[in-house]
């Protein structure tokens, strides 16, 4: 027991002496003169899996842009780890990627609940966590989390676009807005109240709610065609969706039907609501529907085509988070090339805050990408599609909406 | 669940007693050395797989030793978190003080109190319940949890869906320590409270009568056993146990959620008490080595199907030791 204290010294001495031996060696984590660290977390396992594909996509375009000579002679190490879509183990895993594998910077990590666990250590230890794979309006929060940057377009710009869609092109609608009575929902409530304005009281007859675990949303459609509304807005997740398109058909109401992009799948939601029960229903994206055979001779689709048969055989290439994952990787390689050779953390959040009207192959004509110090929401405009019997089909043109104010 | 599979306690006898407490010890200390050898990702690993063993434990209690299978153990663990995670982001204002910031060590007592609460109260309908109906019942509560920390009712304090960000306490009175190092010593303390209490309890005469309950009610009433008590007990002391952990837990992944207790968390807390060894202590702790550190080496060896990998180390560990770790540790030590 008497020699235990001079060892506890002697192993605290050699600990401080490795720790301050680390911090003077590493200038630029997770940069060498021939690669460049980049981490992320996703679903790989678990009821969110599915988007797990995102974040191969991505691994696939590095390693294009690899074969290709990378960036400025580094070689892209895309570092990417399972978290099952569960906030503690995006904590572990983010971590891990930081302080175990030691990357430059955190990019496409995916979920709401998990970038929101892990925003505060990212800001804490200035470690750039760029183009956050959600939708969440709380991104673009510039003044108290500088190195959290978003990506998708939030909710309540793409409800904010419906409103401006609405105004112009049927000025005395009569509205009903139904939502899922939780944070998303809400999200659409007050994206409609910005783009209505101070119209709002006048353009919404009728808003109604609905709990995620309610069997049915049919009472709430009836009340809302009594109201006498000529527009229908639905926030809804793809259940009810599909349960709002078929009651609307039911009862022979003919409205103007907007849905959000969130449930528009026609495997998970036009089906079992019946194809011609979607017929008409309006909906607005970014990203170029693969399906579609408008796109067959799109150069940006080519390309995307050429990278997926080469980089993902196999892959469903009908699934859209390929192409979103393709175009997020599209953005990303941008902001390091305008990095020139320097990849520090501080020039590569500088870089992401810097992009200007970029355009991206894979996302729909018009639709530019865009960022500054106070703007850390990318994609603010939105390409709004009709449904014709078998895919979404754009029309009119690419609408903005307005920055958040925090 | 066949009873007659689970290993009875050992009896307590003086020289065992010595004998067990050195090696505690020496795993004591190695463990508080690794405090100064391991870099900071290591030991926010360490003082999760600690708490994870401390939720082990608890759950042991109840199942282990009084043989009431709870598949809803996460949810006390997630109540233990919000109540620290709540206390933490809410300075407590009373009308004749100032608004007090609540110390992390503080919130683990409160949480200790309310889980005790609730796991009591848990405790009545389980006398009623027997096996299989009270896996489901527990089971009910772990699916239940996460959907009422959404709700609105309790959103102005939960932070509903989006949950409650606190910040690692700092070190105290200017130690020459990181946060992760203090937060892991300081878990490590309370563990070894929490186990030597355990240990104590579960080895004399309250232990024997939970084994006792579990494996013949009808001959431990005979022999004065008050078996309702014993029962609503367990599942007290159990949930103090979880809560505690869940506590720590949060203390050091900084965040609480609804999405952080998903079903899939009390069903880990089973797998961590059946792996670790049924009825032991020392279980525990090989329960949340697994738990928190046998994920990320499946994810390693396949990035493709990293829950299938899982499953094959699973069905090994069961195959290769029925008893758990701590079983086949305790047939190695009488075979040598």
């Amino acid at each position: 027991m008497m020699q235990r204290r001079p060892l506890l010294k002697g192993l605290l001495a050699g600990a401080t002496v490795a720790i301050a031996g680390r911090r003077a060696g590493a200038q630029t984590p997770g940069v060498t003169a021939t690669e460049i660290k980049i981490g992320c977390t996703t679903p790989l396992s678990g009821p969110a899996s599915a988007y797990g594909v995102i974040a191969k996509t991505i691994a696939a375009y590095f390693n294009m842009l690899n074969d290709q000579g990378g960036i400025a002679g580094h070689k892209i190490n895309f570092i990417y780890y399972d978290d099952g879509y569960s906030p503690p183990r995006t904590v572990e895993q983010t971590r891990k990627l930081v302080e175990e594998d030691g990357v430059d910077f955190l990019f496409q990590n995916l979920g709401t609940p998990c970038n929101t666990a892990i925003r505060p250590y990212c800001n804490q230890h200035k470690i750039p966590q760029l183009f956050v794979s959600t939708g969440a309006d709380k991104w673009g929060d510039y003044k108290h989390f500088p190195y959290t940057v978003g990506f998708n377009p939030s909710y309540r710009t793409e409800a904010e676009i419906y409103a401006k869609y609405i105004l112009k092109q049927k000025p005395d609608a009569k509205v009903a807005l139904i939502y899922q009575n939780d944070d998303f929902g809400k999200d659409y409530l007050n994206g409609l109240k910005q783009g209505f304005g101070d119209k709002f009281d006048k353009m919404v007859v009728k808003t109604a709610t609905y709990e995620v675990t309610d069997p049915t949303i049919d009472s709430q459609i009836v009340s809302l065609q009594g109201a006498g509304a000529d527009t229908l807005v639905t926030a809804a997740v793809p259940k009810f969706a599909a349960q709002a398109i078929r009651k609307v058909a039911d009862l022979g109401w003919k409205p103007l039907h907007i849905m959000t992009n969130v449930s528009v799948s026609v495997g998970a939601v036009l089906k079992p609501a019946g194809l011609d029960n979607s017929i008409g229903l309006i909906t607005a994206g970014y990203v170029k529907d693969p399906t579609d055979k408008k796109w067959d001779d799109d150069p940006g689709m080519k390309e995307w085509r050429a990278f997926s048969a080469k980089y993902m055989p196999g892959a469903d290439l009908a699934d859209g988070n390929i192409t979103y994952g393709y175009g997020a990787a599209f953005v990303m390689t941008d902001v390091l090339r305008q990095c020139g050779t320097d990849f520090s953390r501080e020039n590569v959040l500088k870089q992401a805050l810097s992009i200007k009207d970029l355009e991206v192959p894979v996302f729909y004509p018009g639709i530019k990408v865009a960022t500054s110090e106070t703007n850390h929401q990318p994609i603010q405009e939105l390409q709004l599609t009709r449904f014709n019997g078998h895919n979404f089909e754009p029309f009119g043109e690419v609408i903005r909406g307005s920055e958040a104010s925090f | 669940m066949g009873q007659a599979t689970l290993p009875a306690v050992a009896a307590p006898r003086a020289a065992a007693r010595g004998f067990a407490l050195l090696p505690a010890l020496v795993i004591l200390v190695a463990a508080a050395a690794l405090t100064f050898v391991c870099s900071n990702y290591w030991l926010f690993q360490l003082t999760l797989v600690v708490a994870f063993a401390i939720a082990v434990l608890g759950l042991n209690i109840v199942t282990g030793y009084s043989g009431q299978i709870s598949l809803g153990h996460g949810a006390f663990y997630a109540i233990g978190a919000y109540v620290t995670a709540i206390l933490m982001s809410n300075p407590l204002t009373l009308p004749w003080l100032d608004p007090i910031e609540v110390p992390y060590w503080a919130t683990l007592p409160v949480s200790a109190v309310v889980c005790g609460c609730l796991g009591f109260l848990l405790g009545f309908p389980a006398l009623r319940l027997g096996g299989l109906y009270l896996a489901l019942t527990t089971f009910a509560l772990a699916v239940a949890t996460p959907q009422l920390l959404k709700s609105d009712l309790l959103g102005d304090w939960t932070g509903g869906v989006q949950g409650l960000t606190i910040l690692k306490p700092d070190p105290p009175g200017g130690l020459p320590l990181s946060a992760d190092q203090w937060l892991y010593l300081f878990t490590l303390a309370v563990a070894a409270v929490l186990f030597v209490a355990a240990r104590n309890l579960l080895r004399g005469r309250i232990g024997r009568a939970l084994v006792a309950v579990r494996d013949h009610p009808l001959a431990a009433e005979a022999m004065g056993v008050d078996i309702a008590l014993m029962k609503t007990g367990a599942f007290a002391v159990s949930a103090i146990y979880t809560g505690v952990a869940g506590s720590l837990g949060a203390i050091a992944i900084q965040f609480v959620a609804p999405d952080s207790f998903p079903v899939l968390l009390s069903i880990e807390l089973f797998v961590g008490l059946v792996v670790g060894g049924v009825a032991t202590v020392e279980g525990a702790i090989f329960g949340g080595v697994f738990v928190v550190l046998i994920p990320q080496i499946a994810e390693k060896i396949s990035k493709a199907a990293p829950g299938a990998i899982y499953g094959g180390i699973l069905i090994a560990v069961m195959y290769l030791m029925p008893f758990g770790i701590a079983g086949a540790l305790r047939r190695l030590r009488r075979r040598a």
